[in-house]
């Protein structure tokens, strides 16, 4: 047998508690087969079900019992028969017990391969365990589970059960369900066996890891807490992305009738100079380039590798630090995990030693990596405590990568609290939020945790393999749909928004959105309405277009009383001196705001400055009158900036020429503006912040 | 593209000097401004290490020796050969600018303001100098700065009367004319130990601060250089969105988000391919080759060999199967910030922060979720649906921190990907398999004690690095690789040193306090008499045992035989293989293969 060759023995309950889960069972197992058709072929594979009606084993003819278990296929090497056998289960009508199934499976595997291939022998429980176990003949069950736990590390066997059940109905037995976990719990104390609880059929797809990848260290040694002070350890991946296989080109060219065609494709290189394209150059003539400014400087690789950062393999411990002086987000690449050298008790000692007092005090450790002789560069990373909750397995620590001080981009954003009033919710919409965020709950108590990232399948992976499939049967078979329990993944539950429907629609309710309607039509930007206190930060909008002003419509102002075209510095007065609403002033400044930011914007070569100007003087002198300044002072500055982002010098200029400026406190005893500053305005800018 | 014109500015009564090096300044003006490594840090953060980008820069100074375009006097634009005095920042550039210190005694410095009794305004003359630098390009499509550094709160202080006045109103006059045209004015003061720099004496009316902004100017550009050098390089980088993204809350209400890389991995540069004969670039050609008749081909479909079949995709069938979701990000529901465990990380994070350019009222939602996660310390699950990467994000909010009145982390929420149940391995259980390999008894697993525990605590509190901060250390092999660019560039014979801030602090660690702590638990959890090197190869594996047996057979072996004669006299292929390999086990060499390729094997290593 091949060194990384496994037996596999599924063991599927098929009995009605399970019907449900059913499909995704088939989808499981064959999703598994494939992956080991692909990356392991010299695996082998049976299957036996339980729960059924029939009995076919070799057990129940030599000692008799062992009914209701039916071994579908016999060990075998994979091949798409199996496959097949998996995607069409039978549907069983008794109760199964997989006590017996796993009797039965391991009988087969020992007949089959003795004591031979320890540590490669796998049985893959897949029930409900929802079904009483019989009484066995002599002794307790508890004895037998003994007895066969015993077998299984005699034989090297691996058990791992996946236990599915949806939302339990009335109908469940507690009593049974309780005493069938207590005895798969007693499987995990007395060997190697590991269980797994599944309640929604997505987790189920999730539940195995469908293709084995033999673990690989990328490190083994000393963590240097101090030169004198050392503890061996390995370090290995814990997460690294399982990627998208990368499919071969195909070549259609070799004739039909050749066997033995590759149909493959080779991809040739050739090199030429930018300037003469005719002479190819050798691939071992060329050399690297580094930019450098303007220049292109050429390193040889030699030249490179004698001069080049070569830091000493080693891990070591720059010193630990509070958790929450490392915020989650700088965690820079998928995750290590650094366990103590196996067998060698006392590192296992000084790691848990270290790994519970850091969870204790909540704290982290600081290290520097270098894994490999001759690697070229060193990691700065973080050290987190793994405390394991279960006795069979020892504690470790996570390591993730941070970021070196070149990597990180500190852009500025706004402040929240900075941003328009308008665009700050106000209590019942935060209370609509909180409520969103509390009941839309993902992880409820009382309930399983769902799309748990340990037990949700790639969704891509699955219908590619699903594809493939299919198209080994039928070269032209269409993309199959994304199924139901895959949805789940990329689309909220429509249970969970069900449930919650009173919730969403008050938050619906009390949150509008609504397309810009001038952006799509020109980019040309309006006066915004700035509440007054607005900073110049808060303008600059969502932070990352500043100049994106935006309009708010001010749909209130449609009436008799509105600012027209013809003779608006009447309208402007008109308006001002009314004195029915307070509201009319500010309505009438609004307006004349808008009017006059307008005729600057759509001016051509300053045909309508004249225009402007004399909105201008209106505006004040109303201004002033009704001891408004800031209004118009704000307006002011923000002409100006608008003029010096657009090069309107012209017309800041004919401001000057007009002595407009600020209205200051002799004016309007509100104004924060002296009258010197008022006059220095035409020389006083702020800069653009960027 | 960006321009900058960096100018600067030296005043008359503090130096430099004393700013960086914090020395008294004895005999008048030695200059000894650039001994200090902080200016050239920033210097550096402008050039030096980012030698990729390629904007352009001025430098000048305002100087004795007047060089520069309009004949103005007390400014010099400092400049290399081969360089436009506007134009990207060369190697000789930042060689010569190495060389400042001694040039701006010798040759440009002035070593003087603007003094009483003079008609140079060299402020307003190097504003001028500067504006007519940045003319090049339209304002467009350049974002034109000038980065004023100085010392001098108050240029104008050693002069009175009207001619003050004049000078403030036309210097201001020039600065305000500058803005105009687009280019804006960047302070970055000095202040000196003793002396905090007065913005308000002057520079606030030139770069239009006033109210709160003035308030909040000083503190935030700190007097720290440190600091500042945290603003300079904030200001470095332009904002930039990465994507802008619909995120989808419930039905019939989504929002859009920008997405901005704040973190991403720095790496080298992009290499170009040259002809080493003459250095100049290459392009490459590709060309697919059918590998059964040699034939040029365009292939359109792919296969995926599955029992022992090709199986056949087309590029469409492949986007098809990679297209689950509609594009967005999809709100899936909320959990508290437990269930995100430490190896849930595949890639950087993200950052979004909402935008009401598309849609009115998103930054409102935001807002109000933000809040809410904050509050009840929960996350979001969502959906990102990219046709490249579907993958399941969790959104974290993270409220704004400002720290010395700059914001060191922005408020919104970060995207951080979460494997898949593929994507995570179950390591530590594999420890099981190695036990039942190797043992018959399952000994349980070691834990260790609360005294263990204990001991672990009180070398944890010995060694605590109070203000670690992420990002603290530059990445040397980084520097190492753009001193080496710098110095190749220059034709330097000799590599310049960097210095690895990542190495542990030894210094630290030998204090005594950490020493007792270190050698308390190295006690506690070893024993006494403990020998690292024994334990753990007590249970070597058998399969190193043997390789062992077998390397130290084969040196004995080996020297029964004179390898050099044998080779010279031909007569190696009269051994056997085994013979052979015992010189292959002694030389570390591969022991696979032929005879022949032995023989040719053990020949090439004697260099015969």
């Amino acid at each position: 047998m091949a060194r990384n060759k496994e037996a596999l023995l599924l063991l599927l309950d098929v009995s009605p508690s399970m019907h449900t889960f059913l499909p995704e069972v088939e989808k499981l197992c064959s999703m598994l087969l494939q992956k080991k058709l692909i990356y392991s072929k010299n695996d082998e594979v049976g299957i036996v079900l339980f729960g059924t009606e029939d009995t076919n084993n070799e057990l129940t003819k030599e000692v008799g019992g062992y009914e209701h278990v039916v071994v579908l296929r016999h060990i075998k090497v994979v091949d798409g028969d199996l496959v097949e056998a998996l995607q069409q289960l039978p549907r069983g009508t008794v109760a199964g017990d997989f006590l017996d199934a796993i009797v039965v499976g391991m009988d087969m595997l020992i007949k089959k391969f003795g004591s031979t291939n320890k540590g490669k022998k796998r049985l893959c429980l897949i029930t409900s365990a929802l079904c009483p176990i019989k009484d066995p003949y002599e002794g307790t069950k508890e004895d037998q589970i003994g007895t066969i736990a015993e077998q299984m590390s005699a034989h090297g066997m691996k058990l791992e059960c996946i236990v599915a059940r949806g939302r339990l109905s009335g109908n469940v037995d507690m009593r049974i369900m309780d005493e069938n976990d207590l005895l798969l719990k007693l499987f995990s104390t007395k060997t190697t066996a590991k269980t797994l609880y599944v309640e929604t059929p997505t987790s189920l797809l999730g539940a195995l890891r469908t293709r084995s990848i033999a673990p690989v260290t990328i490190f083994r040694g000393d963590l240097e807490l101090s030169p004198k002070m050392r503890i061996k350890v390995w370090v290995y991946k814990k997460t690294a992305e399982e990627r998208f296989p990368t499919l071969k080109q195909y070549s259609d060219q070799a004739p039909p009738t050749d066997k033995f065609a590759t149909h493959e494709v080779k991809v040739d290189f050739e090199y030429k100079s930018v300037e003469e394209s005719s002479k190819v150059v050798p691939p071992e003539q060329r050399i690297k380039g580094y930019r450098y400014g303007p220049q292109v400087i050429p390193i040889s690789s030699a030249e490179w590798e004698a001069v080049k950062f070569k830091p000493e393999k080693g891990v070591k411990l720059l010193g630990f630090t509070d958790a929450s002086n490392v915020m989650r987000h700088y965690y820079m690449h998928d995750v290590n995990i650094f366990i103590a050298e196996p067998s060698n008790t006392k590192a296992m000692l000084a790691v848990s030693a270290l790994a519970r007092a850091m969870k204790e005090m909540n704290k982290v450790a600081i290290l520097r990596c270098v894994w490999r002789q001759g690697q070229g560069s060193v990691v700065i990373g973080i050290l987190t405590p793994n405390v394991s909750d279960k006795d069979d397995i020892p504690d470790s620590f996570y390591f993730n990568v941070l970021p070196y001080a070149e990597d990180v981009r500190e852009f500025q954003f706004p402040s929240f609290s900075n941003l328009p009033a308008s665009w700050q919710p106000n209590e019942e919409q935060q209370e609509a939020a909180d409520n969103l965020v509390k009941m839309l709950d993902l992880a409820p108590s009382g309930s399983k945790e769902t799309l748990l990232p340990d037990l949700t399948p790639n969704p891509v992976l699955e219908r590619f393999y699903r594809h493939l499939e299919l198209k080994s049967k039928h070269p032209d078979a269409a993309v199959p749909p994304l199924d139901e329990s895959l949805k789940k993944i990329t689309e909220p539950d429509p249970k969970l928004l069900s449930q919650n429907k009173p919730i969403i629609d008050a938050f619906r309710r009390r949150f509008e959105l609504k397309e810009n309607p001038k952006l799509k039509k020109s980019t040309r930007r309006l006066l915004r309405e700035r509440p007054s206190g607005l900073n110049e930060e808060a303008s600059m909008g969502d932070g990352s277009d500043g100049q994106a002003i935006k309009s708010i419509e001010n749909t209130s102002t449609v009436g008799v009383e509105k600012i027209g075209d013809s003779t608006p510095i009447q309208d402007f007065e008109a308006m001002m001196s009314c004195r029915d609403s307070p509201e009319w002033v500010g309505k009438a400044i609004n307006e004349m705001k808008n009017k006059i930011f307008d005729l600057v914007e759509d001016s051509y070569e300053g045909d309508n400055y004249l225009k402007a100007l004399e909105y201008l003087v209106a505006l004040r002198k109303g201004c002033v009158l009704e001891q408004e300044p800031k209004q118009f002072n704000d307006f002011l500055h923000h002409l100006y900036k608008y003029c010096e982002k657009h090069n309107l010098n012209s017309f800041c200029e004919s401001l000057a020429s007009k002595e407009i400026m600020l209205i200051n406190k002799t004016e309007a005893a509100d104004s924060e503006v002296t009258e010197d500053e008022a006059r220095s305005l035409m020389v006083k800018k702020e800069p653009k912040l960027e | 593209m960006e321009s900058s014109a960096v100018g600067m500015w030296k005043g008359t009564s503090k130096g430099w000097v004393e700013l960086f090096t914090h020395q008294k300044v004895q005999n008048g003006w030695q200059v000894h401004f650039w001994d200090n490594d902080c200016f050239k840090t920033i210097f550096y953060l402008l050039f030096g290490s980012i030698p990729n980008r390629t904007n352009p820069y001025s430098l000048f100074c305002l100087q004795r020796e007047k060089k520069n375009l309009q004949d103005l006097n007390g400014v010099f634009v400092f400049n290399v050969a081969e360089r436009e005095y506007l134009d990207r920042p060369t190697a000789r550039l930042i060689k010569e600018f190495d060389r400042i210190e001694e040039l701006f005694m010798k040759e440009i410095g002035s070593q003087y303001g603007i003094m009483s009794g003079s008609r140079e305004n060299s402020l307003y003359n190097a504003l001028w100098a500067a504006q007519a630098l940045l003319r090049k390009g339209s304002a467009k499509t350049a974002d034109k700065r000038i980065l004023l550094f100085t010392n001098e709160d108050d240029p104008f202080g050693s002069i009175t009367g009207a001619t003050k006045m004049d000078m403030t109103r036309t210097t201001l006059q020039r600065a305000k004319d500058a803005q105009d045209l687009g280019i804006s004015i960047e302070l970055l003061p000095l202040s000196c130990p003793d002396e905090e720099f007065n913005v308000s004496a002057f520079y606030a009316d030139l770069i239009g601060l006033e109210g709160d902004d003035l308030a909040l100017f000083m503190p935030s550009v700190g007097d720290k250089l440190t600091d500042m050098k945290n603003q300079l390089r904030k200001r470095m980088f332009k904002k930039r969105v990465v994507r802008r993204i619909t995120f989808s809350i419930v039905k019939g209400l989504s929002i859009e988000l920008n997405t901005y890389a704040l973190i991403r991995p720095t790496v080298p540069g992009t290499i170009t391919w040259l002809d080493s004969i003459t250095n100049l670039p290459l392009k490459t050609e590709r060309s697919f080759i059918c590998a059964d008749t040699g034939a040029l081909v365009q292939p359109t479909k792919r296969f995926h060999p599955y029992k022992n079949k090709n199986v056949k995709f087309t590029t469409e069938e492949l986007s098809e199967v990679k297209r689950i979701s509609t594009g967005h990000l999809r709100l899936l529901g909320f959990k508290p910030l437990s269930c995100l465990k430490d190896y849930h990380n595949l890639r950087p994070s993200t950052f979004v922060f909402p935008t009401d350019k598309e849609v009115v009222g998103s930054t409102c939602i935001f807002i109000a979720l933000h809040r809410s996660m904050l509050r009840l310390k929960r996350f979001a699950v969502a959906f990102y649906g990219g046709s490249a990467h579907p993958q399941l994000v969790a959104l974290v909010a993270q409220d704004e921190i400002i720290a010395g009145g700059v914001q060191v982390e922005p408020p919104g929420m970060h995207m951080i990907y979460l494997p898949y149940s593929d994507d995570i391995r179950h390591i530590e259980e594999a420890r099981e398999n190695f036990e039942l390999l190797h043992s018959d008894i399952t000994v349980p697993t070691p834990r260790a004690t609360d005294d263990q525990i204990k001991k672990a605590t009180a070398l944890m509190r010995r060694i605590d690095l109070k203000d670690f901060s992420v990002c603290q250390f530059a990445n040397p092999a980084l520097q190492r690789h753009y001193a080496v660019l710098q110095a190749l560039a220059l034709e330097e014979d000799e590599m310049p040193e960097i210095k690895d801030e990542t190495l542990p602090d030894e210094e630290g660690m030998a204090r005594p306090g950490v020493v007792n702590a270190l050698e308390e638990f190295k006690k506690s959890v070893y024993g006494e008499n403990y020998n690292e090197e024994d334990e753990g190869h007590g249970k070597a594996s058998d399969a190193s045992k043997k390789r062992k047996a077998v390397a130290e057979n084969a040196v004995k072996e080996s020297a029964k035989y004179d390898w050099a004669d044998l080779a010279d006299n031909g007569r190696l292929k009269d051994l056997t293989t085994v013979e052979l390999k015992y010189y292959l086990t002694v030389h570390n060499l591969a022991v696979g293969g032929k005879k022949e390729v032995l023989i040719s094997r053990i020949l090439t290593h004697m260099g015969k």
